[in-house]
């Protein structure tokens, strides 16, 4: 830096003169490569935010969100009481409970021997443990209920008719799917409870017709509950099952879209 | 050549007769003081006299031009003098080579909807939706804990067994019929009439009052496997047994 800026610099307070260098160090920041690497031309984060229909439709545009949003919808759509946000609401819990769970798999493993002691230590041991399970626990009950309510909503709108036939199916497939995650999620604390719930449940599905006995089987990794089913469902539980609904919710998303938006006005 | 729809017919008539009103309106004002100019030498008149003679000149010949267009063609040649031009048999200087429809070129299906912005109106309410159901489900875990029995233990079998609480309405029905019935045939044939909904329900209203059929089918069967879950979660005691829950006490772990 030239001489005679400093001496002027000297002449300011001290307090405009780290209002200037921290300035400077913005504009810095915000013309490097890294930042320009990492935010897409016409990015508000690259040239500022002011309010116009412009700026409105670029953060959008210019953001992950284009991946779930166009940059306008129609009017009714934002409307609260025609939605009750229940799809979203079920796909925010969904995000939750991934969220709460990878922390619970940080404690926990799936043996008969271990699962229990695993759990009671979270709870007792571990900061937040309580809480993140709670919320787990919760969370998993009140998105089983969203989604029930977010397809009887679409019903009740006749939401389902075309051209949204497809879409509404997929929406029946998440549903099983969302039915599948918690019940698979039942088992894994191993107590009483997980049990002897999940007994009833396969009890039922083994009197599927011809082949009910290797269903059975198939679902508990032997001829009755055991370490290996806890193992399997734990499996099907953090992994498998919610790789397959990301697939089921991205087709849901983006039919959303692709069909016209959501449906109504009625 | 193509039929000239009538109204066009219609309008294009009445546009020639303005035109023509209007230029015989005009060759009479334009007449009168172009002659008062020439004859006496007006003294406010700040035109010189040579150019009103050219303005004077350019008008008749362009009178005749226009005449031309308007009159019969046997009376074109005698008023444009020197200079004939080139007109159709109605007298017209174009001709309409065809009529093209709008619909013809292209067909518009989309109609203009009333819109508004993701961002702000839609995100913000996403937002709010999403701290809401985070402090909720927050604040709940704060104030109630998950259950956790004591460890698994296949020889003691818990008296009732309950199946997780979405299950009820299942392992309700058990109680009334064979368990593939109630286990597999019932809810197999539910999700299947559930998928084909779509396909089924050919109306193609989204009007309440347009489909009360549909509705009142749906609600009934909503009603139905609510008040099966109902009874499977609190009216179910030891033996899976009916009882009261204000008198027998609660049977029902989430």
């Amino acid at each position: 830096m030239a001489t005679d800026t400093d001496d002027d610099e000297i002449q300011k307070p001290l307090p405009q003169r780290m209002q200037d260098s921290m300035s400077q160090l913005g504009d810095d920041i915000v013309s490097s490569q890294a930042w320009n690497s990492i935010f897409r031309p016409g990015s508000i984060f690259r040239k500022g935010y002011t309010d116009s229909p412009r700026n409105r439709s670029y953060v959008i545009m210019n953001s992950v969100m284009y991946h779930l949003h166009p940059v306008k919808v129609k009017r009714h759509a934002v409307k609260v009481s025609y939605t009750l946000c229940l799809g979203g609401l079920s796909f925010f819990l969904f995000i939750l409970l991934t969220v709460t769970g990878i922390f619970l798999m940080f404690f926990y493993r799936p043996t008969a021997a271990a699962a229990w002691d695993d759990i009671y230590t979270l709870q007792n041991s571990v900061t937040f443990g309580l809480l993140v399970r709670n919320m787990h626990r919760w969370g998993a009950h009140l998105m089983v209920l969203t989604v029930f309510l977010h397809m009887a909503r679409v019903f009740y709108h006749g939401a389902y008719k075309p051209p949204r036939e497809f879409n509404w199916v997929i929406g029946v497939i998440l549903l099983t799917l969302t039915l599948l995650l918690s019940f698979t999620g039942y088992l894994l604390p191993w107590d009483q409870l997980a049990l002897w719930a999940v007994t009833v449940g396969t009890n039922m599905m083994g009197y599927t017709p011809v082949f009910g006995d290797q269903v059975r089987f198939v679902l508990l990794g032997g001829v009755e509950i055991g370490t290996d089913t806890l193992l399997r469902w734990y499996v099907l539980h953090v992994l498998m099952l919610p790789f397959v609904i990301v697939i089921f919710m991205a087709i849901h998303f983006w039919r959303v879209r692709k069909d016209g938006g959501i449906s109504g006005p009625l | 050549m193509t039929e000239v729809p009538e109204h066009l017919r219609k309008r294009a008539e009445e546009a020639r007769a303005k035109a023509a009103a209007a230029k015989g309106e005009e060759d009479a004002a334009a007449g009168a003081p172009a002659e008062s100019a020439v004859g006496g030498d007006d003294a406010a008149s700040k035109i010189p006299a040579h150019l009103l003679e050219r303005s004077k000149a350019a008008k008749a010949k362009a009178d005749g031009g226009a005449v031309a267009t308007q009159s019969p063609p046997a009376a074109a040649p005698a008023t444009a003098g020197a200079a004939p031009l080139p007109t159709g048999p109605g007298g017209h200087t174009q001709r309409l080579l065809t009529v093209v429809k709008s619909g013809s070129i292209q067909d518009v299906k989309a109609m203009p909807q009333d819109k508004v912005h993701v961002w702000p109106h839609l995100l913000v309410i996403e937002f709010a939706a999403a701290l809401f159901i985070t402090a909720f489900t927050t604040i709940f875990s704060i104030f109630v804990n998950a259950p956790l029995l004591e460890l698994a233990n296949f020889n003691e079998t818990p008296n009732p067994s309950k199946a997780p609480w979405y299950f009820l309405g299942l392992q309700e029905l058990l109680t009334m019929f064979h368990p593939m019935v109630a286990g597999v045939t019932i809810p197999g044939i539910g999700i299947f009439l559930l998928i084909l909904a779509p396909y089924i329900d050919k109306n193609p209203s989204n009007k309440p009052e347009d489909r009360k059929f549909a509705v009142s089918l749906m609600t009934i069967h909503l009603m139905f496997w609510a008040v099966l879950v109902m009874i499977g979660s609190f009216f179910r005691g030891p033996g899976f047994n009916f009882v009261f829950p204000w008198e027998a006490g609660l049977f029902f772990e989430l």
